[in-house]
């Protein structure tokens, strides 16, 4: 059987429209058909399921813990669990297949082939983000189900809400994890780095802040500087805003927030600021990647 | 087709390549010879568009770095590793075919002539596959779709003589309008594909020349081989060269003119074993030439 080729295509012209999006959605296709094949995601959806299904094991109507109750509490809990573990699982998997796939040979190849690096780099972008985002927001939404099957109140405002700050927290780490990778050769670099990130932001989390606080050692200024630029901190004051609208369980930590930014304030700042850093970061890395030596 | 001027690239303080002059009209077929760290990987790199470099890269009069897919598309690449990739044979044919614009029917045909069933491998990793499976798998992608740049990064490598000599053919068949550049740490490797000899070292090209060669691309020997006795490794060995067991102790079959250095390395090889060797260039019909 001869294959049926024509090698010899016509002189080269100008970049065809359509080609970003050719490239985009070939790109984004192949992102999530080898995650779908691949042990990390595997590990990472059961982790999340998981994780729902032992708070709902554990108690979706019966108790009530610092006045939640129901699926309210379940929510709660869900989303101060995910604050901890998602921002490490999604740089550490990020930085991991980006910067691997620098070591394992797969961008010399994959971007010698006709594709654009900002249709390659945005299709695997927007891939990592729904990769990340989907295990989170289907276990959410299982969780959801199954209160509606056992009659349960569900709380659809919070629930939107906290949907929405989930997505923008993903997309920030996302973002910083694309960064890093486009400043790493090297995997061990770019893990140690995403790791050195991660501890840095868990160790400005308002709890943290507050022991500096009281021992004098930073302004109150500057506490609430960092307290807000963290996106860690940010997206856990903004999951309690509605359930909690005074931020009771913030402490005397409330007050500053509502003085400089008001409830709304807060609440448009908890979505804007992830969402913008996440943006910038990966926008960030793309320059960083296209003038450097790809390979 | 190809237009190097001046062509530099440093790592840190050690310059790869230093000041590269080069012109490839369209159709020639170049060998890119040289130890490890002559410079011939990052040479590629810089045709491809993949590394920032110093002086000019044309092909096609544009600058690859600057158009991307329109240079590439004329592009076909085998690269020297196989990438470790994790995607499916069949994601990945589909991403490659979708980027090119070219039909997965098309790289599956190749992949064929060579002695590939993708539809069989079609759900496997392309990382769990064997040397020779990802290295037919990747000429396919490269020669399954209209290019007139091949850019070959040592492609014969883990092919045994049967797919080889399917590889000259496919060759063969695009030589009119296609320009090539092949690299090997061996001359008799690629010798019968070139008309272009074109070696680096430390960079540089410390010689260009023109190859004039019976037993080139296109051309096939047969051949007729004599044994002392019968050895079970040499059988095994003669069996991959496609040879058949004519009478006792006398193989014969047929090979690929550009595989001929190759051959009689095999041959010499077990020359303690060999009686009598002889080799006669045929035509594809099996005419003997001259």
């Amino acid at each position: 059987m001869r294959a049926p080729v024509d090698p010899t295509p016509s002189e080269p012209e100008g970049a065809p429209r359509g080609d970003f999006l050719v490239g985009f959605s070939a790109t984004f296709r192949l992102e999530i058909a080898e995650a779908l094949r691949s042990r990390w995601f595997a590990v990472y959806a059961a982790v999340f399921f998981g994780l729902i299904g032992v708070l709902l094991v554990f108690g979706l109507t019966e108790s009530r813990v610092l006045g939640f109750t129901g699926l309210s509490r379940t929510l709660v809990t869900y989303i101060q669990l995910t604050m901890a573990i998602l921002p490490i699982f999604i740089l550490i998997s990020t930085v991991r297949s980006l910067a691997g796939d620098r070591e394992a040979g797969v961008f010399e190849y994959v971007l010698g082939l006709p594709v654009g690096i900002g249709a390659w780099y945005s299709g695997r972008f927007v891939g990592r983000f729904v990769l990340a985002a989907s295990p989170v927001v289907a276990a959410l939404i299982a969780a959801v189900v199954y209160g509606v099957v056992r009659g349960v109140k569900v709380p659809w405002l919070e629930l939107g809400f906290d949907i929405g700050l989930v997505m923008v927290m993903i997309l920030a780490f996302v973002g910083l994890g694309f960064l890093i990778s486009a400043l790493s050769r090297s995997v061990d670099t770019a893990q140690t780095i995403a790791f050195i990130l991660w501890i840095g932001l868990v160790l400005a989390l308002d709890l943290v802040l507050l022991g500096a606080l009281i021992r004098g050692r930073l302004a109150i200024e500057g506490v609430v500087a960092i307290a807000m630029l963290n996106p860690l901190q940010v997206f856990r004051t903004g999951s309690m805003l509605l359930f909690d609208p005074q931020l009771v369980l913030l402490g005397p930590t409330a007050f500053t927030v509502f003085d400089v930014f008001g409830r709304v304030g807060f609440m448009v700042w908890s979505f804007v600021y992830p969402a913008t850093l996440g943006l910038l970061t990966a926008g960030l890395g793309f320059l960083v990647f296209r003038r450097g030596d790809l390979p | 087709m190809i237009r190097l001027d001046g062509l530099a690239k440093s790592f840190g303080g050690v310059r790869v390549l230093d000041g590269i002059d080069l012109e490839v009209p369209v159709g020639e077929r170049i060998a890119l010879i040289g130890s490890n760290g002559a410079g011939k990987t990052t040479l590629f790199r810089c045709l491809l568009g993949e590394y920032t470099h110093d002086g000019t890269v044309e092909i096609a009069g544009r600058a690859p770095r600057k158009h991307r897919t329109e240079v590439l598309r004329l592009v076909g690449f085998v690269p020297q590793v196989a990438p470790r990739l994790e995607m499916p044979v069949g994601a990945l044919m589909r991403y490659v075919a979708d980027v090119a614009g070219a039909e997965v029917e098309a790289m599956a045909a190749v992949a064929d002539r060579l002695g590939l069933d993708v539809s069989a491998i079609a759900r496997r990793p392309f990382v769990r596959l064997s040397g020779g499976m990802k290295q037919k798998l990747l000429i396919a992608l490269a020669l399954g779709r209209p290019t007139r740049l091949l850019i070959l990064d040592e492609p014969t490598a883990n092919l045994d003589p049967a797919a080889r000599a399917v590889f000259f053919d496919l060759l063969v068949e695009r030589a009119a309008g296609s320009t090539m550049i092949v690299s090997s740490h061996r001359i008799d490797e690629i010798a019968g594909l070139v008309n272009r000899v074109i070696e680096l070292e430390r960079g540089r090209i410390v010689l260009d020349d023109t190859v004039s060669d019976a037993g080139a691309l296109g051309s096939s020997f047969a051949v007729s081989i004599e044994t002392a006795r019968r050895e079970p490794s040499f059988a095994r060995a003669a069996l991959d060269w496609g040879l058949v067991e004519s009478e006792a102790d006398r193989w014969t079959g047929a090979i690929a003119g550009p595989d001929r250095l190759r051959f009689l390395g095999f041959v010499a090889r077990h020359a303690g074993l060999v009686r009598s060797v002889a080799m006669t260039e045929t035509t594809r019909a099996g005419e003997t030439v001259g």
